[in-house]
């Protein structure tokens, strides 16, 4: 590994480490933090399957939505414990995507994009119209977060806004750790090879349906493992979560952050989440100013502020 | 009972053919262009706006006429500007561009036209049923279907008898070869782009008329029209037009049986016919 890209882990996982304190100094609070730490969780792991196999799905959302609602249900009606509610969410969204996935990984290209749109607003529905159980199109509310209890110590996520965010921030380096190990290991290598050559790499064997399915649910498992913890940040459900419109949010940070570098979602998430946050304060238009970021972002960044740094670093 | 469900097959057919109108246009252009149109919604909202504002001076029958026309002529210059540079790119460009400009759309109608619904009347004498027997039967949704299969029959013969529309069919089979016959891809590609979005404009008049007038009308109406498109096959226009009619049906029975399904159906349905054939219903094989 070179030593540039050691520096740049170690400065962004100081930068992680240390937010709750600087945060507030320059501005912000920390639930915004917990905020953008979440939400670059769900842009990385679909940058998994994105920027790293090559495979562009549209239908994140409803895996994040499946997540924040696997969480919300059980704790309002199963059990009243946040990591039982964070284990269903993780299984809910990741059975779908097992299941689903079937359907569409022989599918490729901008006909994949649809379908995974089209599919995820199945969930969508599901949870705007079961009132009953799911609140509907006011959101599923009446429950909240509670405290960890690990046996040996009690985590007050609660009460505690940096406890929260610690407790994202330690979900999300247990999920990067495990793709940045999967990306270094021979079966990231074979992602990337289908990514630049899919012909090829069938031609060298190499079972495509299979890599592609599998990279698409490792990227949907921890889209919402991040929804799970979303639902603990928010203490909501909002169907919201769950539609198209999430989806396109979640691939424009993707894109804006540089999808070939590995921390590219995380700075992308970083600035849209900062962005909606104060432009939301300040117009009652936000939509056309996000609108209008998703079309100068194609036009001018398409590599994403990563991948234009880089480009301007090489000789 | 037979009444019910033939009552909400019919609804459920208006429905449908209605989605297929907006799936013709989206299909259209992806045919053609290789872009999905995120913000063809957007551009069925500015229709249906632009017929609101331009009844008063025009009446029903100019506006059915002026709207989808003006509708056209923003979207011939938004493929201008925009649309044209994505041409040849990677499809997430052009998904992630027509999202951007499906916000901006729908904010733009919700910050010149308010947010709240309005009303849209078509002439009172459309509003009676024509039946005892058949009270579902009013005139506008006799309208509407007359209207959308005059349409889509004057679509198809110009896309089959005109030197534009046969134009059309072979750049969506071999667009460089029609380049190189002497055919200017870029007009042709704009023209084409800009009858896909006179389509939306209708379709955004004759959904005013039924659901009245909402910013938010184009995102909840897209995502079925996708589902037509997938069902009837990528690249097949009567595909597409069987899609749309297809889902119309089926949302329409569950409406009888179990309506808080009538939404989930479709998607349903959707899963059903990649299962069996992921190509769509009429797609071409190993087209995309």
């Amino acid at each position: 590994m070179p030593l540039d890209r050691r520096a740049a882990d170690a400065v962004v996982w100081l930068l992680l480490l240390t937010m709750p304190f600087w945060l507030n100094w320059i501005g912000g609070y920390t639930a915004l933090g917990t905020r953008v730490v979440v939400l670059a969780l769900a842009a990385m792991s679909l940058n998994f399957l994105l920027g790293f196999t090559g495979v562009l799905s549209f239908g994140h959302a409803a895996y994040f939505g499946l997540g924040v609602y696997g969480l919300g249900l059980t704790i309002k009606y199963l059990v009243p414990s946040s990591l039982a509610g964070m284990a269903l969410g993780v299984i809910a969204g990741t059975l779908a995507a097992m299941i689903l996935g079937m359907l569409i990984v022989r599918l490729r290209g901008i006909y994949f994009a649809m379908v995974t749109i089209a599919f995820g607003q199945v969930f969508y529905f599901i949870a705007y119209r079961w009132n009953d159980v799911t609140g509907g199109d006011d959101g599923l509310s009446g429950w909240r977060r509670l405290p960890v209890d690990l046996g040996f110590a009690r985590i007050d996520i609660l009460n505690s806004d940096s406890a929260l965010y610690y407790w994202s921030l330690f979900w999300f380096a247990v999920a990067v750790a495990i793709m940045a190990a999967l990306l270094h290991s021979p079966f990231g290598r074979t992602l990337l090879a289908i990514r630049e050559n899919e012909r090829r790499a069938r031609f060298l064997g190499i079972p495509i349906d299979r890599h592609i399915w599998l990279s698409w649910v490792i990227s949907c498992g921890f889209v919402s493992l991040s929804g799970t913890l979303y639902a603990l940040l928010n203490n909501f459900a909002d169907p919201h979560d769950l539609r198209w419109d999430q989806s396109g949010d979640f691939v424009i940070m993707a894109v804006l952050g540089g999808m070939r570098n590995f921390w590219g979602p995380l700075i992308g998430a970083a600035i849209y989440v900062v962005l909606q946050d104060y432009i939301s304060s300040q117009t009652e238009n936000w939509m056309s100013f996000i609108g209008l970021l998703f079309v100068l972002v194609v036009m001018f960044f398409p590599r994403g502020l990563l991948g234009m740094l880089r480009r301007r670093a090489a000789p | 009972m037979t009444q019910l469900i033939l009552f909400n097959v019919f609804n459920g057919l208006i429905i449908g053919a209605f989605y297929a109108l907006m799936a013709l246009g989206l299909s259209l252009i992806l045919n053609l262009s290789g872009v999905i149109n995120f913000a063809h919604g957007g551009f069925l909202g500015i229709g249906a706006y632009l017929a609101f504002t331009l009844m008063p001076f025009v009446g029903f029958w100019g506006a059915l006429i002026l709207a989808p026309l003006a509708t056209a002529l923003l979207g011939i210059v938004v493929e201008r500007v925009l649309i044209n540079r994505l041409y040849g790119r990677d499809p997430l460009y052009s998904l992630l561009l027509t999202f951007g400009l499906a916000y901006i759309l729908e904010d733009g109608t919700r910050y010149v036209w308010g947010p709240s619904t309005l009303p849209f009347s078509v002439p009172t004498w459309m509003l009676s049923p024509l039946s005892n027997e058949f009270f579902f039967l009013t005139g506008y949704r006799l309208f509407m279907v007359m209207l959308v299969i005059v349409v889509v029959a004057a679509l198809f013969l110009l896309l089959g008898y005109t030197r534009l529309g046969m134009r059309i069919r072979a750049g969506t089979l071999d667009l460089e070869t029609v380049s190189v016959l002497g055919v200017n891809v870029r007009i042709l590609r704009n023209l084409n782009f800009g009858l896909g979005i006179f389509l939306a404009g209708l379709a955004g008049v004759l959904a005013a008329g039924m659901l009245g007038l909402q910013p938010t009308m184009g995102s909840t109406l897209i995502m079925p029209s996708f589902v037509a498109i997938i069902i009837g096959g990528l690249g097949s226009l009567p595909g597409t037009l069987l899609g749309g009619l297809l889902i119309g049906a089926a949302s329409g029975i569950t409406v009888v049986f179990w309506p808080s399904a009538s939404e989930a159906v479709i998607y349903v349905l959707m899963g059903l016919v990649l299962l069996v054939r992921p190509r769509g219903l009429l797609g071409e094989e190993g087209r995309f």
